[in-house]
């Protein structure tokens, strides 16, 4: 047990000494947080208008009035000929535009139909259609306002937003957040630490010291197993503390799960580590195979549910998938085992499986 | 300046020789492509709904038939009552429950309005606030569609008709909007990361300072370094708009040579900033997270994945800063916009900045750290 000790404290050092690299681990989470708490957003607000209105009379003015009052427009330019609008919008100087027909008062006067045509720049697609509906409702306000009756039936929508009232994106991000950092330290570090030593031909000299082989590996896994843990937490506390991000359920099932991960993603990066030789290989597969998978596929950023069939398969195979459903679960509905049993069984099927595969492939290449 | 050629065909060979890597460094992208091409989407298609019809009448069987009728929901079924809704959304069976509510159509009927609820499970965010929107565009298609069948409005009552009209993207494709975006961050990534793992393995093995023994100067050396990364940077941006052209339809409406043109200059920027990492860390291992650490936040802050409108005022002026943004907005405005030089002046020019400031200072650091 000495000589385990001896070890830990070896690998430690090691940790500790290369400044730069515990710097970038320490603060990747961090900075992480503030990234997905400030900038991923997707919320319309302060959209750039542009008004085409080629024959300026009192109506027209009054909705270009109804567009610059409060709400979520901006008018950045007034133009006379459609014609123009092309270049604002490759610049991107408008994202909506709005054009008024000629004679707009006087047919209103008349009792007229008068056209508005709303433009978008549908780019991307969901702000683009977004905004465009903004824009339409602000002018059949307007038309209301002036006495028009509107057509059809009128459905109010009573919305509730359930698990995050809000609809506050930090409360979502944060148990995605927590998967990609163990994913980073458990899976990427173990597999990198592991091939340096066969790389650097020390795997050779540890092997025939009196340690077993668990203990060669408890002895590399232990350390990052606990740099994993205290992420787990810095980044529940930070995201606690700046974005109040709520913990409904228990915090003990919360963390139980996260070691359940952990255990997942250390095996997966010895896994990687037994099948590799060089610490670029390793690397690349690490990337590759977990940490952008973890990012894209585990329903983090992205929705499953609109991924093609082929994805969604691949989808499920990534432990990091099925923690975020329980992490969300625990964390936003506040939900305990009875509700997540299914999640959990499939990761302690993972974990048992990655384990056996990993060790054996460890073993193999021992003798 | 031969002998920066000699330098720059030594590391070609070096390149060409690796098979592996040849093939990692052009194929992982690719893939890379294909993947966030099809994941990295919020359009919304064939959500799974649950209805709870209270009502039981041909207004309410409609309105199902509304939400049926939408490529963007799915119904699952209609149940009995919202207990067992409401179980389902916990579970996360479900993704939007609609109740309609008792005296649904009479209330239609006699005083032309109802009231609807919808609960959406918004653990999954953006993709709530979605699925809310496209709720409200099938309900007030339904409201729209009733009262055609109730005749127009009152005679000389003032009128406005909107129309609306999608422009550069009608389809509202959402992977051609992300893949022109996508081919970017993969030209950045591989000239970034390359570089600086390339000039921290000459540190780590020991080679760099072979190299300043010999008379070739700084200059020929950091020339002849940086141009092959700079041309593999052009290679893997003419694969990438190949896959996203043939694969993903990806329009091509401005000219190729602009676009060329800028990501010649933008690389020189994202060259740099490898070139700049590499003088900061001692190994590869080093060298590969302090990039992906700058990889990162720049990726999330250029608007690659949110628009970058959508940020607090704060993060549009820091974002600003990153040279990704730029070249993010240009190549969507090239290529899906067909926009021409005079649209893009503005952060081409700030491009050109970027470049010259950021060659400057990495060379002036690798003097430093060289000397």
């Amino acid at each position: 047990m000495t000589a385990l000790a001896g070890l830990l404290r070896k690998e430690v050092r090691h940790i500790l000494r290369d400044r730069r690299t515990l710097i970038v681990i320490l603060l990747m989470p961090v900075v992480q947080v503030l990234l997905f708490g400030y900038a991923v957003r997707t919320d319309v607000k302060n959209v750039r208008l542009a008004v085409v209105d080629p024959l300026p009379d009192d109506q027209t003015l009054a909705l270009r009035h109804r567009f610059a009052g409060p709400g979520v427009f901006t008018i950045v330019a007034v133009l006379h000929r459609a014609g123009d609008l092309d270049p604002l919008f490759q610049a991107g100087r408008a994202q909506v535009a709005v054009l008024i027909e000629p004679g707009f008062g006087e047919r209103l006067a008349r009792g007229l139909p008068a056209q508005v045509a709303v433009i978008a720049d549908t780019t991307e697609p969901n702000t683009g259609s977004a905004v465009q509906g903004d824009a339409a409702a602000v002018i059949q306000a307007f038309a209301q306002d002036l006495g028009a009756r509107a057509p059809g039936a009128r459905i109010a929508i009573r919305t509730r937003l359930r698990f995050n009232p809000t609809a506050e994106s930090s409360n979502l991000f944060v148990p995605g957040l927590m998967a990609f950092v163990l994913t980073i330290i458990a899976t990427l570090m173990t597999a990198i630490s592991l091939t340096r030593e066969k790389e650097t031909g020390t795997m050779e000299a540890l092997l025939v010291s009196p340690l077993r082989p668990w203990q060669i590996v408890a002895g590399k896994v232990v350390p990052y197993v606990a740099i994993g843990f205290v992420m787990v937490l810095v980044v529940i506390a930070e995201a606690r503390l700046l974005f109040d991000v709520p913990i409904r359920g228990s915090l003990v099932l919360l963390l139980g799960e996260g070691l359940l991960f952990i255990v997942v993603s250390l095996a997966l990066g010895m896994l990687i580590s037994a099948r590799t030789s060089s610490q670029r290989v390793a690397m690349l597969a690490a990337l590759v195979g977990t940490m952008l998978p973890t990012m894209l596929l585990s329903g983090f950023i992205f929705p499953i549910e609109s991924m093609p069939a082929i994805l969604q398969w691949v989808s499920a195979a990534m432990p990091a998938r099925w923690f975020v459903l329980v992490a969300r679960g625990i964390m936003l509905k506040g939900v305990g085992v009875a509700y997540l049993w299914r999640p959990t069984l499939i990761l302690l099927a993972m974990a048992a499986g990655l384990l056996t595969l990993s060790t054996h492939s460890f073993s193999e290449r021992l003798d | 300046m031969h002998r920066a050629l000699y330098l720059a065909w030594a590391e070609v060979l070096h390149v060409v020789r690796d098979r592996a890597t040849l093939a990692q460094t052009l194929l992982v992208p690719v893939l890379q492509l294909l993947v966030l091409g099809n994941a990295a989407t919020f359009a919304i298609r064939h959500t799974p709904i649950l209805v709870v019809d209270y009502d039981r009448t041909p207004a309410s069987r409609a309105l199902i038939q509304g939400f049926a009728g939408s490529e963007h929901f799915s119904v699952q079924g209609i149940v009995g009552s919202l207990d067992v809704a409401n179980e389902a959304l916990l579970r996360g069976d479900t993704t939007m429950v609609v109740a309609i509510p008792d005296g649904f159509e009479e209330s239609i009927v006699r005083q032309g309005a109802a009231d609807l609820g919808i609960q959406v499970n918004a653990e999954k965010g953006t993709a709530a606030a979605i699925v809310q929107a496209y709720a409200a565009r099938v309900v007030s298609a339904y409201g729209a569609s009733w009262s055609r069948d109730r005749g127009m409005p009152a005679r000389g009552a003032p009128r406005i008709e909107v129309s609306t009209r999608s422009w550069y993207n009608p389809t509202l494709s959402y992977p051609q909007y992300m893949v022109a975006g996508i081919v970017v961050s993969l030209v950045t990534i591989i000239g970034t990361l390359l570089t600086a793992q390339n000039i921290a393995r000459e540190k780590e093995l020991g080679t760099l300072e072979q190299l300043n023994v010999t008379p070739i100067t700084r200059a020929e050396f950091i020339a002849g370094k940086l141009l092959p990364f700079w041309v593999l940077g052009l290679v893997e941006l003419t694969l990438g708009l190949v896959v996203s052209r043939y694969v993903f339809d990806m329009p091509v409406l401005g000219s190729l040579w602009l676009l060329y043109a800028v990501a010649g200059v933008y690389l020189v920027v994202a060259l740099a900033i490898g070139l700049f990492i590499s003088t900061l860390v001692e190994t590869q291992q080093q060298a590969m997270f302090v990039t992906f650490f700058i990889m990162m936040i720049y990726l999330l802050m250029s608007g690659l994945f949110t628009p970058v409108d959508s940020m607090p005022r704060w993060v549009q002026v820091a974002s600003a800063f990153t040279p990704v943004r730029h070249f993010v907005e240009i190549s969507r405005a090239i290529l899906i916009k067909g926009a021409g030089l005079t649209a893009i002046a503005r952060p081409f020019a700030i491009l050109g900045v970027y470049g010259a400031v950021a060659m400057g200072l990495a060379i002036r650091q690798y003097r430093k750290t060289g000397a």
